[in-house]
């Protein structure tokens, strides 16, 4: 569909003209305001932690995978074009390209999820536990060794698990709720260029938690 | 929904971008070797970037009206003061 038919079409008019915005999508931003905070205060906790710990702060790259994370966070960088490029469908009045976009989106999603999960199960066997580092365990020889720092092997497991853990719970959250769009409204050819809010909103989320964990894989992974 | 009466941003050149600051990112964490500071620093300015490339152009904070663009920003300064006030911690 050519520019100058959805010109045509027009978008959908707001409800409320002060911030030009209907009240979903108002909605999910000062829902994002809130999760700002909630993050920063994940964030500012880490930094109180980490600065305040009683010795030195184990380096990242000794204890975490980072190739791995690397391609989830690529992944995750994809998934967040994929979303924008099904919206752009959408507005563009092509139904069938939003939904392979939305689907490439939750694919994309439920894989950084799974890689998450499996990255969770190798840092445990390799004794990498919340509460600190398991007797016995790969991880443990190398803090006998005076490779990793003792004193703070139990702060670090827990700010880590703790920030990576609300991050992963919010990318499920954004994927049932996309699965649940992509079904119920997507798959039906309910999208319409006139009313496409339900992709504007999820969309607006989903870009968040994107955000956010490029602030997080920096601070955890690499700093 | 205002992008449908008008061009979209090149969203795949953006996403190139995203790709090419985290594998400046990584090779900044592990393969230079500069102090630790200054590593600190770089990499918080490409956080913020790639951040702020996805706020403006996927979120399309960029071609929203200002009051939205407000709303969206109120709570940064808020977090900065937050954790400014946590790191003091160390200080006092």
């Amino acid at each position: 569909m050519t520019h100058a038919a959805v010109n045509a079409m027009g978008p959908p008019s707001p409800t409320a003209r002060g911030v030009d915005a209907y009240d979903m999508k108002l909605g999910m931003w000062v829902f994002l305001g809130s999760e700002v905070m909630f993050f920063t205060a994940l964030i500012g906790t880490y930094v109180i932690l980490r600065f305040g710990a009683p010795g030195e702060w184990a380096r990242p790259g000794i204890v975490l995978s980072i190739p791995i994370t690397a391609f989830n966070t690529f992944l995750l960088i994809c998934s967040s074009v994929s979303m924008v490029k099904a919206y752009a469908a959408i507005a563009d009045g092509n139904p069938k390209l939003l939904n392979v976009w939305m689907l490439v989106t939750i694919i994309c999603g439920a894989m950084f999820v799974g890689i998450q999960v499996y990255e969770y199960q190798h840092l445990i066997h390799r004794g990498l536990l919340p509460s600190g580092v398991r007797e016995g365990s790969e991880l443990a020889e190398l803090v006998a060794n005076g490779t990793l720092p003792e004193a703070t092997m139990g702060l670090y497991g827990s700010s880590f698990y703790t920030m990576t853990g609300f991050h992963g719970f919010h990318v499920t959250c954004g994927v049932i709720s996309m699965l649940y769009l992509y079904v119920t409204k997507a798959l039906r050819g309910k999208y319409t260029p006139q009313d496409y809010r339900g992709v504007e909103v999820v969309g607006l989320y989903w870009h968040f938690v994107d955000l956010v964990w490029i602030i997080l894989f920096t601070i955890v992974y690499l700093v | 929904m205002e992008t449908a009466t008008r061009k979209h941003p090149p969203y795949l050149l953006i996403w190139l971008y995203l790709a090419l600051l985290t594998a400046a990112e990584l090779a900044l964490a592990f393969e230079l070797p500069i102090s630790q500071n200054m590593k600190l620093l770089l990499l918080m300015i490409l956080a913020v970037w790639k951040a702020a490339l996805v706020a403006m152009f996927f979120m399309h904070l960029k071609f929203e009206r200002w009051n939205l663009r407000i709303l969206a920003i109120v709570p940064l300064p808020l977090a900065a003061i937050f954790i400014l006030a946590a790191m003091t911690e160390k200080i006092w």
